[in-house]
């Protein structure tokens, strides 16, 4: 037999003292790491199938398990790590595509981290939210360009149509088949009851939730998968999916063994079949191509709903927006780099695109610039992290963020990044029938209504600091925010001053 | 009810076709894009030359075209007939799921691209003449079928069948001229394969008013993919 030269990542510690051998660590976990030695009363761990999702641990009655990095390592030096040894001896036993899963893991820099928000001394007197009534309120779609008022004087609201946000987050997109039904319905139910908007990613949209259009936008990506008239209808808004954050420029499948029962059917393709997403769309090649599918989906919605254009960040974001902004297209939405994914090879996730915050930036100062800002409203993605992030993002130049892994966190995702393997102990990336019952719907979406309300008050109070008491005024109000450690490029390219100017 | 399509915008036009009953005879048709986008039930029948996207997520109605037609006809149609009397653009049924679509004459690049199936939805997409270079890329379900009724040399130009993981294509002749990629196998039609396009192919010999015995006569290349799964070795887990 060949050897093997990949260790495992886990230790699992096991407090013999505190085991009563209940074996709900062998039931729980779908890995089968743990096992019952019946004969000599011990239980046995197989750590090379551990991803470290914290399962056992957190189902221990006992609290007799902890999962710890194995200390086991290559000899690392500064140039050969020990992952990087591990991804060789991988693809020289397989030949594969190294396979990995949620976002951009490497120390490349966050910018949200060393941006810092302003508040009121002295002058201009801060608010306070508990106090007075702020606006987080936010629409996104195209805006008119002047007032218009009839004979009688009064305004003509002919506005095209609109998402109105409660707060400026949504819950970015995640097709049912990378995550189940129960996180699908969690999203679904959260986003109505907060008054902001799910994503169906390309996954189609199930029968079940239809219902939930109104807090719907669903996605039309290069596979086509599950658009009829009646999906395009159901939905509030209908995004085009021409890239994702954590794989710009490739595409995606769903393998066919994912492709059964109610996925198949949403999918409106046949169980077993791989369900390919084509890297590009083989009809756009240009803006004026983009603008074809937009205006199709116009037409088949009879204008009744925005088109979002989703784009990954990448080197030429800026002169991209433009183009999507001239396309039609009533909102863009921008993937950085970090997003997450249910699958992606890795070289790719962790090599390409770049930080979300560079790419706000420079789009929001390129449409500025070119006169057509308000054309569009941009939605920005990947990663953003909390409430902070968003005051950030918004005072940057968004209109809204878009949040998933963050959200996925909420409903019990403890970030094991093994989402491919279809065997999440928390019933998200999964369609196995026992698994995904372990997400209860009922309190999943209790979870992300109490983090979205939590991020709300935070935002308020943040605003409330600065003395702002509208989402609208700090739109794009860089003068809130200060970079520190930056250098003189990357001040000159998010448009901010570097703290203590 | 007539519509006169001449000077009319797209917007304008698509709406009135919208608006109107169940038949529609559309004159002066003048490249105006996205006609009967998503549209259910109506019977409509275009005299000049529509432009791009024409009958995009297509619900059931019919179009003839009385004439050639442009780029993307029948993107992601879920049911319904479109029958193109002339030649057609780029990316005709591009994901089509179901209904069908019958072109007299010749179909340009990537036709039937990733054509689709599901339950008792299956497309058909059926070229008279010849199809352009791509044919049937990542075809999924469906059936294509291409019947190089004008005497073409070669009636399916380069890389067809890329990626295809699903469906049937039928080629009329034995086609030794044309080269396949590694991922299908083809083999001449037997009886049972023909029997499978024989109703197909009177259809649209009915349509067109074209001596389907004749059409019918002839050998048959069939394409079939490999495998459903054509990434299932692919990757490792990282």
């Amino acid at each position: 037999m060949a050897i093997n030269y990949i260790y495992p990542e886990f230790e699992v510690i096991r407090n013999d003292a505190r085991c009563i051998r209940c074996q709900v660590c062998e039931r729980q976990c779908a890995n089968e790491v743990h096992r019952l030695d019946e004969k000599r009363n011990v239980m046995l761990s197989d750590e090379t199938k551990c991803v470290d999702c914290h399962r056992c641990v957190s189902l221990c009655p006992t609290k007799a398990l902890k999962i710890v990095n194995h200390d086991c390592r290559f000899r690392e030096n500064a140039n050969w790590s020990n992952e990087t040894i591990k991804e060789i001896y991988k693809q020289a036993d397989s030949g594969g595509v190294l396979l990995s899963s949620m976002g951009n893991p490497k120390p490349l820099p966050v910018y949200w981290d060393k941006i810092l928000i302003n508040a009121s001394q002295v002058t201009n007197p801060s608010i306070d939210p508990l106090r007075e009534p702020m606006e987080t309120k936010v629409f996104l779609g195209k805006k008119p360009d002047k007032i218009e008022r009839d004979k009688d004087g009064k305004i003509m609201c002919k506005t095209p149509p609109q998402l109105e946000l409660s707060m400026p987050v949504m819950f970015s997109a995640m097709s049912y088949g990378s995550i189940s039904y129960n996180a699908h319905e969690s999203l679904a139910r959260a986003a109505r009851e907060l008054g902001i908007y799910y994503n169906t990613g390309e996954g189609g949209l199930h029968e079940d939730f239809y219902v939930y259009g109104e807090n719907t936008i669903v996605q039309v990506a290069s596979g086509r998968f599950g658009v009829y008239k009646d999906y395009l209808e159901a939905g509030a808004a209908v995004e085009i999916k021409m890239g994702q954050g954590a794989k710009p420029g490739i595409g995606g499948h769903l393998p066919g063994t994912k492709i059964v029962g109610d996925v198949s059917k949403t999918r409106m393709i046949p169980e077993g079949s791989d369900a390919i997403s084509p890297a590009p769309h083989h009809d756009i090649y240009s803006i004026e191509d983009l603008r074809q599918l937009v205006f199709s989906l116009k037409e088949a919605t009879e204008y009744k709903k925005p088109i979002i254009v989703k784009v990954a960040a990448v080197h030429n974001i800026a002169a991209i927006a433009s183009g999507i902004a001239r396309s039609g297209a009533d909102i863009i939405a921008i993937d950085g780099f970090r997003g997450g994914t249910g699958a992606a090879p890795t070289r790719i996730r962790d090599n390409v695109g770049i930080p979300i915050e560079l790419a706000l930036a420079s789009v929001d100062k390129r449409l500025r610039d070119e006169g057509i800002r308000n054309n569009v409203s941009l939605v920005v993605g990947g990663s953003i992290r909390s409430a902070a992030d968003v005051v950030k993002a918004i005072a940057l130049g968004a209109d809204a963020c878009y949040v998933a892994t963050a959200a996925l966190i909420a409903i019990g995702c403890h970030l094991c990044r093994t989402c491919q393997s279809g065997k999440c102990n928390w019933g998200i990336a999964t369609q196995k029938p026992e698994l995904v019952k372990r997400l209860n719907p009922d309190i999943g979406y209790k979870r992300l209504v109490n983090l979205m309300t939590a991020w709300k008050h935070e935002i308020k109070e943040l605003m409330g600091g600065m003395g702002i008491n509208s989402i609208e005024a700090l739109r794009g109000n860089r003068l809130m925010l200060r970079g520190v450690g930056l250098n003189g490029k990357e001040l000159e390219i998010l448009g901010i001053s570097h703290a203590g100017e | 009810m007539l519509i006169d399509a001449a000077k009319l915008e797209f917007k304008e036009l698509n709406e009135k076709i919208r608006n109107a009953d169940n038949d529609i005879e559309l004159t002066s048709c003048i490249g105006q894009r996205f006609i009967a986008a998503g549209m259910d039930s109506k019977k409509l029948n275009i005299h000049g030359i529509p432009g791009n996207a024409l009958g995009a997520y297509l619900n059931g109605a019919e179009i003839s075209v009385h004439g050639n037609a442009q780029d993307a006809v029948g993107d992601t149609m879920n049911d319904g007939s479109i029958f193109v009397h002339g030649n057609i653009g780029d990316a005709a049924g591009y994901a089509m799921r179901g209904g069908r679509i019958y072109v007299k004459g010749n179909a340009g690049y990537r036709a039937g691209i990733h054509m689709k199936a599901y339950k008792e939805k299956h497309p058909t997409l059926v070229i008279g003449g010849s199809a352009g270079s791509f044919l049937g890329e990542y075809q999924a379900g469906g059936t294509i079928i291409v019947l190089g009724l004008n005497d073409e040399k070669k009636i399916v130009g380069n890389f067809p069948c890329t990626g295809m993981h699903g469906g049937k294509m039928f080629l009329r002749g034995r086609c030794k001229n044309i080269k396949f990629p590694g991922q299908v196998t083809t083999h001449i039609a037997d009886d049972n394969d023909k029997k499978e396009i024989e109703s197909t192919i009177r259809d649209f010999c009915n349509v067109f008013g074209i001596n389907a015995d004749e059409v019918l006569d002839s050998d048959f290349t069939v394409v079939l993919p490999d495998t459903n799964n054509p990434f299932k070795q692919m990757y490792v887990a990282n």
